[in-house]
């Protein structure tokens, strides 16, 4: 890239540091000044300092970059001219190894695509194939899938708030009193899934465990006890002066630019738009349930924040609904649903939820057998970094990271 | 005024690290090798074979199912001949190369026979990576004692399931 910049740019000067020989040594000339004996300096100015670019790489392995993630940036000064992403460090051929085993099998490898939110990554495949091979959900599970898909919610945006005040500077803190709320969550996805993160919870026709009184229990208290931590952890950051002025005006997304590169998501509608798959598609028991949609006005970084601390309270009143109205007793597996040699007929299908990222959305071709032909997943993470270099153009590089941490990406999900 | 906020945040962490003295809602960790927080009966790890009575006769009848399902392939399983060379129902090798295995319990619920169950001990450190993390079926074998220990509640469904399927299959003969 550099070689590229140095056509499109002026001619290059060799370099910027003190030259030994004439005043008047032209570039590239070979300097056959004494050695020895007194000497003369060429010392250059700002003005050409200016037209130096510097082209630097951050990551793959830096702490900010969520795992292994590589930015190009060419800098002018500190100021950024042009930032190409680099991914795949992490490419674990998800699509195609789904395609070689049975549609049972790949559920577990689901859980690793956005190791945050696995509930919502089953549930998305779950559900395609569910439309693929017209298997129907009980009622109960269907309740169950919204609580935990909102729990995943709440961990998400907790999560993603903690880190991105980490990327600014707030080493700790607020991170640790995210993660202490998170913890909680993840209690109740061990108690039910047996595993914190990697839950492998939900399977063609429903789920795999009921969640007993005393889960429910649980669930009641961090509905409760969540909005106080909500106040507290405002209280500590969202209206903060060096929060306010690292994050306002930094990273604009434009609305238009965002619905042209299919950005989805919170970030999406940090910009404005109204778009929220719970709404548009009321996938599962969604139509059931009263919630509202925040929306930011700028699409800038502190946009991005706010709009997920505000889906938080909207979760928590979701989750409220759903564990009023969940029945008391009930299946939670449809009892035609086979667990094994799954042969859905024929056939494809698009389906899509709103996973707390964005649009997670899977392609399923069925040709009757017993794995997947085709097996393709559209991830929000992926999509929504395509604007990146958009949103960084013109700002500084200790702005880049904090951009970048409002994306909220996965590494695993990017490169499946 | 330029600074406010900022004092409102720190009193937010002085009321966090005053209520961290008081409360169990603020105060989370334990430490560790001391003391541990209890887990959940459905916790899982890694997969075990159930054993009756001896360890020699485990419930596994070696129909390969779980191999097959697997879904990163990590059991091996060859059945058990007598002299003739007729299969009997039961394993001759039953390797789990637990460096693969990603703990999905995949095997634990297509298992038509209770046979494999996941077990809840995760400190197993090795400083073998090749013998030390393959487990052939002698280091997998558990009693279904232990199975009751762990996980009470699914190990009793599981016996009464046991005991009405034996149950069945003696009514025909009489």
């Amino acid at each position: 890239m550099s070689a590229e910049i140095s056509h499109s740019a002026e001619p290059r000067r060799r370099s910027f540091m003190l030259d030994l020989g004439g005043a008047n040594a032209a570039d590239g000339e070979i300097l056959d000044a004494p050695l020895y004996g007194p000497r003369s300096y060429r010392v250059l100015g700002d003005d050409a300092l200016s037209k130096q670019f510097l082209e630097i790489s951050m990551g793959p392995h830096h702490p900010s970059t969520h795992g292994v993630f590589r930015m190009d940036v060419v800098l002018d000064g500190e100021t950024v001219v042009r930032l190409k992403p680099v991914f795949g460090y992490l490419h674990r051929n998800h699509e195609k190894l789904a395609e070689t085993m049975s549609w049972l099998a790949a559920i577990p490898y689901t859980d690793r695509l956005d190791y945050f939110c696995s509930m919502t990554n089953n549930w998305a495949y779950v559900l395609a194939v569910e439309k693929l091979a017209g298997i129907a959900v009980p009622e109960r599970a269907e309740y169950i899938r919204v609580i935990v898909g909102e729990l995943t919610r709440l961990v998400n945006h907790i999560c993603l708030a903690g880190f991105l005040l980490a990327d600014l500077g707030a080493l700790g803190t607020p991170l640790l009193y995210a993660f202490r709320e998170r913890e909680k969550i993840l209690d109740i996805f061990e108690e039910i899934s047996g595993a914190r993160m990697m839950c492998n919870y939900m399977r063609f026709g429903g789920v795999r465990v009921d969640l007993s009184p005393e889960t429910l229990q649980k669930i009641h208290r961090i509905a409760e006890r969540f909005p106080f931590f909500l106040d507290e952890f405002e209280a500590l950051v969202s209206r903060n002066e060096i929060l306010l002025s690292r994050c306002q005006g930094v990273g604009v997304l434009p609305r238009h630019l965002a619905v042209n590169a299919g950005v989805t998501g919170p970030m999406l509608r940090a910009s404005g738009v109204d778009y929220d798959l719970r709404k548009v598609d009321r996938y599962g028991i969604y139509d059931r349930f009263e919630f509202r949609v925040p929306l930011g006005e700028h699409g800038d970084v502190y946009d991005r924040y706010m709009v997920r601390i505000l889906e938080m309270r909207e979760s928590v009143a979701i989750l409220r609904q759903a564990l009023a109205q969940i029945p008391e007793k009930g299946e939670i597996m449809n009892p035609q649903a086979k667990l094994r040699n799954l042969r859905p007929k024929p056939g494809e299908i698009y389906s899509r939820i709103e996973s707390p990222k964005g649009e997670l959305g899977f392609y399923l071709i069925s040709d009757g057998g017993p794995c997947p032909y085709r097996y393709r997943v559209r991830p929000p993470s992926f999509i929504n970094l395509t604007v990146l270099e958009d949103m960084c153009l013109g700002q500084k590089i200790a702005d880049v990271i904090v951009i970048f941490g409002s994306v909220d990406i996965v590494l695993g999900e990017v490169d499946r | 005024m330029f600074g406010l906020e900022l004092l409102r945040g720190l009193a937010v962490t002085a009321r966090n690290l005053i209520g961290s003295y008081f409360s169990g809602d603020r105060m989370v960790t334990v430490q560790y090798p001391e003391a541990a927080r209890p887990t959940p009966e459905n916790f899982r790890n890694f997969p075990f074979l159930v054993y009756d009575e001896r360890p020699e006769e485990l419930r596994c009848v070696a129909c390969k199912i779980c191999d097959k399902e697997c879904p990163p392939q990590c059991i091996y399983i060859e059945q058990r001949r007598d002299e003739k060379g007729r299969p009997i129902k039961q394993p001759e090798v039953f390797d789990i190369d637990l460096a693969v295995c990603m703990s999905c319990a995949i095997c634990v619920e297509v298992c038509p026979f209770d046979a494999i169950k996941m077990d809840h001990q995760f400190d197993n450190p090795t400083d073998n990576r090749f013998s030390g993390l393959l487990a052939d079926k002698w280091k997998l074998a558990r009693s279904n004692q232990y199975y009751h220990s762990i996980r009470p509640a699914e190990a009793a469904e599981v016996d009464a399931h046991l005991a009405a399927e034996a149950a069945k299959k003696a009514k025909p003969a009489k």
